[in-house]
């Protein structure tokens, strides 16, 4: 398997703090992935650097051999990268349709069009089909705000999908969610997968949910790659015991 | 919520426009004649500070420069050139457009209230270099000796009748480009900017860029608004150009609603209104306008369009249910 996304000798920092340091990582073609690691680890500013949000200090972010570091949000899109963010990031006054739609015309190159009336008709299908596929078919005139939490991270997965991206970085798609509720968004993310043919790469703090779903997993901690392996592999690793799981317990008991 | 079609807007203009000047024309009042004329003036004027601001999420505390920049360009055109009201009008709308091209490509790159400072600080130079041009622009005294208005295509606008009709015509047609603007594909994609311009940036919209056509685009309308000012008054002062004027903007815009497309057009009518009823009874017409805005803002928490539009939605959906 050729890798869809190399990450190599990447470094961010914040004035002081290390966010991200030496980190080197391969996502290869159509894996199912998960990065985990405790609180500040520097899961999303890994995605941000990826995605184009922060230019890294210095290292390469390799898409399918090609290097897209310091390129700008837009262009990294049109190379194939799609993301979910943390906190849903929505159209909050726009309806479902609306944002897919919005979302549809920029990729299709008619943000700035003023001639018609929007929405278009040619984007009515693609969005349509990914309402479909993440099950907001029936929410469709629903204004974004108004829509429940789990509905929201859906919708900002959706916004990325209609750029059809060969690569998804989805940031904590289960944040805030009840117990049920996630395993019905991780089912939504697997099936995904596995229809789409895409490279996901996920971060999920649910240790239950990472070792069930995920083939490989990516362990960061302060900034640095701890471990990477299948879940047996990460479960007996000592330094994932001590570093991670430990303070995940202690934060549990407490 | 469909747009109208073209065909359709064009004919709910047209009505519009008849119903504008149906009683000026009917009664010949002096008085309505006027109210027409000042209407379309301040709601050209609000309509397009609400595409900026309302659509485009970009307060600004400054557009009232747009507004005397058109009322000045305009009048200086028709009493220093000679050329044509087609010309000078013209001439004003793509004056108006460098002049913001220019303020905005620095304004658009900043965030919420670091923009309404900004664009106040423009509003400020603009008006300065107004009072400091004494020979060109008459300084704090105003541009005198009122605006020629030779006759063009058979219309003569030193006949009040007539410039009431020509301003009619100029507001449903700047309300029919705006809301055209508002309903493109463009107009998506501002409101997209206004809602969550990061992950717009993420899909690939270059936000700064649709900012600044918007910033642009609200501009000239503001210039228009001006024009239609300097025609009714024969002339242009500071105050045109002065902060209150935007803040009135943003007051119509309050009242009216900046949700509902008309909003601002509804809270011009009833600004012009309170403005002429209130000034009759009372010298302190600024406290009553002060306690209706707290009203508007404190007790429907929207203006009056948004109030209505919303309780008519929610009238249909009880209905539909
Ligand atoms: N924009 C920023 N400016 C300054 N510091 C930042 C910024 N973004 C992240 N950091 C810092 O970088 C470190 C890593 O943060 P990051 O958000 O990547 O962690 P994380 O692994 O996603 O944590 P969590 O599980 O809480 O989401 C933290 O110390 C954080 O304070
Ligand atoms: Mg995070």
């Amino acid at each position: 398997m050729t890798a869809a996304l190399d990450v190599i000798g990447l470094c961010k920092s914040f004035g002081g703090v290390r966010a991200i340091d030496n980190v080197t990582l391969s996502f290869p073609s159509g894996s199912l992935s998960a990065v985990i690691g405790p609180n500040g680890a520097g899961k999303s500013t890994f995605f941000n650097l990826i995605s184009g949000a922060f230019t890294p200090d210095a290292g390469e972010v390799r898409v399918e051999g090609r290097n897209i570091a310091g390129l700008s949000r837009a262009e990294i899109v049109r190379r194939g990268i799609g993301r979910a963010f943390q906190v849903a990031s929505i159209f909050p006054t726009f309806t479902v349709a609306d944002s897919l739609y919005a979302a549809v015309q920029s990729g299709q190159g008619h943000a700035e069009r003023l001639v018609g009336r929007f929405p278009l008709s040619g984007a009515r299908a693609r969005a349509h089909e990914v309402a479909e596929m993440l099950g907001l078919a029936d929410k469709l005139h629903r204004v974004a705000s108004t829509l429940s939490h789990g509905d929201q991270k859906l919708l900002d997965i959706a916004i990325a999908l209609v750029r059809e991206p060969r690569i998804l970085l989805l940031d904590e798609p289960t944040a805030g969610m009840g117990p049920e509720e996630r395993w019905r968004m991780i089912e939504k993310v697997r099936e995904l997968w596995e229809r789409q043919k895409i490279t996901v790469v996920f971060i999920e703090h649910d240790m239950d949910i990472v070792f069930r779903i995920a083939p490989t997993i990516r362990v960061l901690c302060y900034g640095r790659v701890l471990a990477e392996g299948t879940p047996d592999e990460i479960r007996a690793n000592p330094a994932v015991i001590e570093a991670y799981l430990g303070t995940a317990h202690e934060g549990a008991a407490a | 919520m469909g747009a109208p079609s073209i065909p359709r807007a064009l004919a709910i203009g047209a009505v519009a426009f008849v119903a504008l000047v149906a009683a000026p024309l009917a009664t010949g009042s002096t008085v309505l004649i006027d109210f027409v004329i000042r209407l379309s003036a301040l709601a050209i004027f609000a309509t397009s500070l609400n595409l900026l601001a309302g659509y485009g999420g970009m307060v600004s505390f400054g557009h009232g420069m747009f507004y005397g920049f058109g009322a000045y360009c305009f009048a200086l055109m028709m009493q220093r050139t000679g050329v044509s009201i087609p010309v000078a009008f013209l001439t004003t709308v793509v004056g108006a457009a460098l002049v913001s091209a220019i303020i905005g490509a620095i304004c658009v790159r900043l965030k919420e209230v670091y923009f309404s400072f900004v664009t106040l600080a423009f509003q400020m130079l603009i008006h300065a270099i107004i009072l400091a041009a004494m020979p060109l622009t008459g300084g704090d005294q105003g541009l005198r000796g009122g605006v020629p208005r030779p006759v063009f295509l058979g219309v003569d606008l030193s006949n009040q009748m007539q410039l009431c009709v020509f301003s009619a015509f100029l507001l449903v047609a700047s309300l029919l480009v705006m809301h055209h603007v508002v309903a493109s594909p463009f107009g998506a994609t501002l409101r997209m900017i206004r809602d969550n311009a990061q992950r717009a940036a993420y899909l690939g919209v270059a936000v700064d860029r649709v900012r600044l056509k918007a910033f642009v685009i609200a501009a000239v309308f503001a210039a228009v608004g001006g024009v239609v000012q300097a025609l009714f008054v024969s002339g242009a002062y500071p105050e045109f150009a002065y902060w209150t004027m935007s803040g009135e903007g943003i007051f119509v815009i309050m009242l009216g609603g900046l949700t509902t497309f008309l909003g601002p057009t509804l809270g011009s009518v009833i600004m012009l209104l309170l403005n002429d009823v209130v000034t009759r009874f009372t010298h302190y017409h600024g406290l009553v306008l002060g306690i209706v805005i707290l009203v508007a803002a404190l007790g429907l928490r929207k203006g009056l369009g948004d109030f209505v539009v919303e309780r008519l939605a929610d009238r249909r959906r009880q209905e539909a249910a």
